[in-house]
């Protein structure tokens, strides 16, 4: 059976409104910050932002996240909410982690946004053990897992894929390739010239796709997204894409090939999307317009919230180190 | 000319005194090597730059930017430290260290006595570490009483300049493996030029400042919150003796004990949790040797039993500051 993963007009207007709330994040993160009105180390996602909305537009809410420290963008495709993100990331009370976790932290298991980690190359053991449970459950649910280049040659990543293949996990590895790893480039600290070649090793299915275009990745995660669902094992995607800023928020990027940024930014998948649903007439220029007046305003409203919420007690330093009824 | 005019001596940061200490180690001995993540200048010389300029003064040979992939750097080190080279292995935060806690307690700890005798570990493993910058859980803790407590490991933490080139000098010469902690927030703290080729021995506390009511004990950041906590002391009437511990494992209890019992009250200040730190160890072994001569029960300061908050006020909450010592110490001195 071959299928078609072209997705339809509304499946693409899904992804440019995901996109969309994605960038305008990324821009009035940076804008804030900038401002002194928020500290926070800040991983900056700008660029990337096509990888997790196409991936999300095919996931339920019931489906599985294991994030990183540059994963707002993922968080926020998948559904987390604007008002629990921000007041986290400001270290409020009424932020997702009522301001314990921060920005690197983010955890809303409500929308299947199990755990964000700072640690390179461990949200996929942990994504890996979560396919296992869902496995077991039986449900069908679907487990991702996402991290970047550099975490492809932490060997957390080599066994994680040798398990789940073996076990056949309903679990996506899905690298987002920004061929940088802090200051080092893909090529200095990776031996193979496609991550997806690795997938071979442990007889998974692995594959390279352009992360900026909306088609390829859209097709590339529901290929995988199905697979998953019906047992068939897990699936690597390798997706190509660039970091427009430095690794965080204040690296000036001196190492960054300078040609090589500004070619990127120059091709900015977001708005290319916009033109290209407009030019194909999928979307009017009113339509998608209202759409991001509508995402401004929500983001304006979460900053307003987030910066009016209190911060926690200190009382909170020592709760949640245990359950109830067993603390230290 | 009057005093303020005066040439001011001249001044390094933290972290230029870590640099130098490197590259006069490498001058000296072409069998001292530097790797870890991102350490070469193609890189910036380290994600603060404290690698800066080495590899382009001793070639990339012997400045290697190493993948993310913390094991194979200490197990790079280890390796070649059995074959006759002294690597100095950056592991860029202390938390992914853990990472990498086979090759550091399973290996580079044990392989000399396993061996019996015949082969050891003489690396380094720079690693930095430290609250305040809203990092929050995986990314400033402080771990040094897991390495502490791993026979065949020494563990050291200098609080300022000449310290940090030093222990550094001697950390590299040292045959056997030195976990090396630099805090993040005071590699920007200056200090006295080091003296070129000079090194500080492992195992060696240095009383910072006499005393004669309380002895507090320090290393690293809070050594120097201690300092900063003397005139609200002193206000009290309060006059302590400031130890800074410099080395954590093996530590030196002779300087300690020899304060305490001059003394008679102490209080060990560390950024660590309190619980199943360092302090305990100290203070188990103090309050055995001084026993019926203390005049108070010995006191540890650290952090409360949890991880790291990200939230401003909790993380402020977290660490001991001066404050903080200040109330400790007078309250144990009243
Ligand atoms: C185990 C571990 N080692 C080192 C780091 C420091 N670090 C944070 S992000 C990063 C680069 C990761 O690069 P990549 O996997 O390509 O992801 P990207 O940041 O480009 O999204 C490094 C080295 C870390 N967080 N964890
Ligand atoms: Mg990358």
């Amino acid at each position: 059976m071959t299928t078609n993963y072209t997705p339809d007009a509304k499946t693409q207007l899904d992804m440019y409104r995901r996109a969309a709330l994605l960038k305008a994040n990324d821009e009035k993160s940076r804008k804030v910050i900038k401002s002194g009105r928020l500290i926070m180390p800040y991983y900056s996602y700008r660029g990337q932002e096509i990888i997790p909305s196409a991936l999300c537009s095919n996931l339920n809410d019931d489906d599985y996240l294991v994030t990183i420290y540059r994963g707002i963008h993922d968080m926020l495709a998948k559904g987390m909410p604007l008002k629990d993100l921000w007041a986290e990331i400001a270290g409020r009370v009424d932020g997702t982690c009522k301001g314990k976790g921060g920005p690197m932290h983010l955890t809303y298991p409500k929308k299947g946004i199990m755990v964000t980690t700072g640690i390179v190359g461990s949200s996929m053991p942990v994504a890996t053990g979560i396919a296992w449970g869902a496995q077991m459950d039986g449900g069908g649910r679907v487990s991702v897992a996402t991290f970047g280049d550099g975490a492809s040659n932490i060997g957390a990543f080599h066994e994680s894929l040798n398990l789940a293949s073996i076990w056949k996990l309903p679990v996506i590895f899905l690298c987002q390739n920004n061929l940088y790893a802090e200051h080092t480039t893909y090529e200095k600290g990776t031996a193979v010239d496609r991550i997806a070649d690795r997938a071979a090793a442990y007889r998974m299915p692995g594959v390279r796709v352009n992360g900026n275009d909306p088609i390829e990745m859209y097709a590339a995660a529901r290929e995988a997204v199905e697979r998953a669902r019906a047992g068939e094992g897990p699936t690597l995607i390798e997706a190509m894409t660039f970091r427009f800023h430095g690794h965080v928020f204040g690296d000036a990027d001196a190492y960054m090939d300078k040609e090589q940024k500004k070619a990127a930014m120059e091709n900015d998948p977001v708005p290319q999307l916009r033109k290209r649903l407009i030019n194909d007439g999928l979307a009017t220029e009113e339509q998608l317009s209202h759409i991001e007046k509508e995402i401004e305003d929500d983001i304006e409203a979460a900053v307003a919230f987030a910066l009016n919420s209190p911060f926690p007690e200190v009382s909170e330093l020592t709760t949640d180190v245990y359950g109830e009824g067993a603390r230290a | 000319m009057s005093d303020a005019v005066k040439e001011k001596e001249p001044q390094i940061t933290i972290l230029q005194a870590i640099n130098a200490a490197l590259a006069d180690a490498m001058e000296e001995d072409e069998k001292v090597v530097v790797l870890g993540e991102d350490v070469a200048d193609p890189e910036e010389g380290g994600v603060v730059g404290v690698t800066k300029g080495l590899s382009t003064r001793f070639g990339e040979k012997r400045v290697r930017s190493t993948p993310i992939s913390e094991q194979a750097i200490i197990g790079a080190a280890i390796g070649a430290s059995l074959v006759g080279y002294k690597p100095v292995a950056e592991i860029m935060l202390m938390n992914f260290t853990t990472v990498a806690m086979d090759m550091i307690v399973n290996h580079a700890a044990k392989l000399r006595f396993m061996s019996g005798g015949q082969t050891n570990v003489p690396i380094v493993i720079r690693t930095m570490t430290g609250t305040g910058f809203g990092s929050g859980g995986q990314h400033c803790d402080y771990l040094e009483a897991w390495f502490a407590h791993t026979a065949g490991m020494k563990v050291v933490a200098p609080s300022n300049t000449a310290d940090a080139y030093g222990l550094m000098r001697a950390a590299i010469k040292d045959p056997d493996p030195v976990l090396y902690i630099e805090n993040l927030p005071s590699y920007w703290a200056p200090g006295p030029v080091p003296e070129p080729g000079s090194t500080v021995p492992l195992g060696k506390a240095r009383i910072t400042k006499d005393g004669s009511d309380i002895s507090i004990i320090s290393y690293s950041r809070t050594l120097n919150e201690a300092l900063g906590a003397v005139e609200a002391m002193n206000s009290q009437g309060v006059s302590a003796e400031i130890i800074d511990l410099r080395t954590v494992s093996p530590w030196d209890k002779e300087t300690v004990i020899k304060s305490v019992a001059k003394t008679g009250r102490c209080l060990i200040v560390h950024e660590a949790v309190t619980q199943f730190g360092v302090g305990a160890e100290i203070a188990a072994t103090v309050s055995k040797e001084l026993f019926g001569s203390l005049k108070k029960p010995v006191e540890r300061l650290g952090a409360p039993y949890a991880p790291v908050p990200f939230s401003k006020p909790l993380e402020s909450a977290f660490a001991p500051d001066a404050k903080r010592i200040a109330e400790a110490a007078i309250s144990l001195c009243k």
